[in-house]
């Protein structure tokens, strides 16, 4: 165990609009409203806060962006783009600087209208020389051949990856704020329109607008709020390559190096976590991280995910809210995944709350499997 | 690396793909690297440029369905001297294109919207 563990908690969250947000609303629109609103859910205000960290894909220098919108001067900015998983960054980079004495209130902010502005206009393509000429579809393709080379080793099989979409919609249906409800079944799945095999458009995360905010503290502030904490046990980033045919195996995902140093840190092990929440982009994200994080064991995880065992009811609650598949996907989505997790932790998920949770991981994905981080939240029993 | 690169990797790449080669570098420890590079990764070490056999096995592969258009493949390609490349496995159904399939490389001439790039054919054996 490091000397960092517990010594910050995620005390405020919020979702800014989602879904389809107003004609001409911008990110900084969306993660201003989300801001406000996770300092309202914890009980803070926006003087409190010394130091913002956000990430969009539509803004290049999104902190110098958002403090002038919000018209503070935090003693500590943090901008780091790594992709959906640069949330779980932030935490671990929040963390370090709240350890050292620099800020003590920390914002964490995301937005997008991707789906208002077009996944093109949201994203702005870097130049590929040794992969732009062979036209993959990005990112749908590159999942796709990592979820190729899974069922050749592995004899994965596509109906298995669909039972991971059905499951993430039944989470959803309990989710009011989830942007898709309607009954999906496997076979559904199957016969949707292919995008790149073995991926229908079923197996890939919805293109939605959105944004919301954490707020982090420490524990001494945390105590005279409004929320219940979520102590941040543990954090692991990794970064194992940028483009995908650069992926060392394409079966194993960075997951297998930030889990277990969180794990570490956290001083638990994956038997003792009551709730996943893994950034599902593609059907089989969800599947690399149940084996990467050591929920089932490599190559098991298409028999693992069979018969509901990760939907509502089942022995491994993963993905509460629906997910990127069917709950929300502005792009970047791990901060809605860190919101989740505390929200379980806190108990105010409603219908889709999941019994006594102590302990909850929250893992982020980026670029196309490329940086991996893990964040494990803790109540307070487990301090 | 003290001195000006008059060349960039890429434009190396180009002019081998230009004569039908396809290259790639090696470390000094005789490792292979793929894409080209001014520095050697891990070591940082220089970097020595190798043409390939271009003889390859299928390591992963997607069939890709424009909405507007034909289906068409993307695959990723083991070369036997030991690097991973993306590109296409062409005058093939795509969706035969079947993992651990033998290749070999093929150059797709430069226009003036795309540059000199490697393919693939499947080949007995």
């Amino acid at each position: 165990m490091s000397n960092h563990r517990g010594n910050i908690a995620i005390v405020g969250t919020a979702e800014s609009d989602l879904g389809v947000v107003a004609p001409d609303m911008t990110p900084f629109d969306l993660m201003a409203q989300g801001t406000m609103r996770a300092l309202d859910n914890c009980g803070l205000k926006l003087s409190d806060v010394d130091g913002y960290f956000a990430a969009t894909s539509q803004s290049r220098m999104v902190a110098m962006a958002m403090c002038e919108y919000l018209g503070i001067q935090p003693k500590y900015f943090d901008s780091t783009q790594i992709g959906g998983s640069s949330f779980m960054a932030h935490v671990a980079h929040a963390q370090a600087a709240i350890a050292a004495g620099v800020c003590e209130v920390v914002v964490i902010a995301y937005g997008s209208t991707q789906r208002s502005v077009s996944r093109a206009a949201a994203s702005a393509r870097e130049p590929n020389a040794y992969e732009d000429p062979y036209k993959p579809m990005m990112p749908p393709s590159a999942y796709a051949l990592a979820a190729s080379r899974h069922m050749h080793e592995y004899g994965t099989t596509r109906e298995q990856l669909a039972e991971i979409a059905v499951a993430a919609r039944n989470w959803a249906k309990l989710n009011p704020v989830a942007y898709r409800q309607d009954d999906l079944t496997v076979d559904d799945v199957l016969n949707a329109p292919m995008i790149s095999y073995p991926f229908t458009v079923r197996d890939c995360c919805l293109v939605t607008d959105g944004g919301g905010a954490i707020v982090i503290t420490t524990p001494e502030r945390a105590k005279d709020l409004k929320t219940k904490p979520a102590y941040v046990l543990g954090t692991g980033e990794h970064i194992s390559h940028n483009m995908i045919s650069a992926m060392p195996d394409m079966t194993v995902s960075g997951a297998a190096h930030s889990g277990p140093i969180a794990y570490k840190e956290a001083g638990v092990t994956v038997k003792d976590i009551d709730v996943f929440e893994l950034y599902d982009a593609f059907t089989i994200n969800t599947l690399l991280f149940l084996e990467d994080l050591g929920v089932c064991a490599k190559g098991e995880g298409g028999a693992f995910v069979e018969n509901n065992r990760i939907g509502p009811g089942g022995e491994v609650p993963v993905n509460t809210n629906g997910g990127g598949l069917s709950y929300c996907h502005p792009g970047m989505y791990g901060l809605f995944l860190l919101i989740e997790a505390t929200r379980q932790i806190q108990g105010v998920c409603g219908d889709r709350q999941v019994d006594d949770v102590n302990l909850a991981i929250a893992h982020g994905n980026g670029g196309v499997l490329s940086s991996q981080c893990t964040v494990i939240l803790g109540s307070e029993d487990t301090l | 690396m003290s001195e000006r690169a008059e060349t960039s990797p890429l434009a190396v790449f180009r002019e081998y793909c230009d004569k039908g080669d396809l290259a790639y570098q090696v470390t000094e420890d005789g490792e292979a690297v793929f894409y080209p590079r001014l520095v050697a990764p891990k070591t940082g070490g220089a970097l020595e440029w190798k043409v390939s056999k271009g003889l390859g096995t299928v390591y992963a592969t997607t069939t890709l369905h424009p909405r507007n258009g034909e289906p068409y493949d993307v695959s990723m390609i083991d070369l036997d001297e030991g690097f991973r490349m993306m590109s296409r496995v062409e005058n093939i159904d795509p969706a035969d294109v079947k993992i651990g399939m033998r290749v070999k490389v093929r150059m797709i001439p430069g226009t003036d919207d795309q540059p000199v790039y490697p393919v693939f054919d499947p080949v007995e054996g």
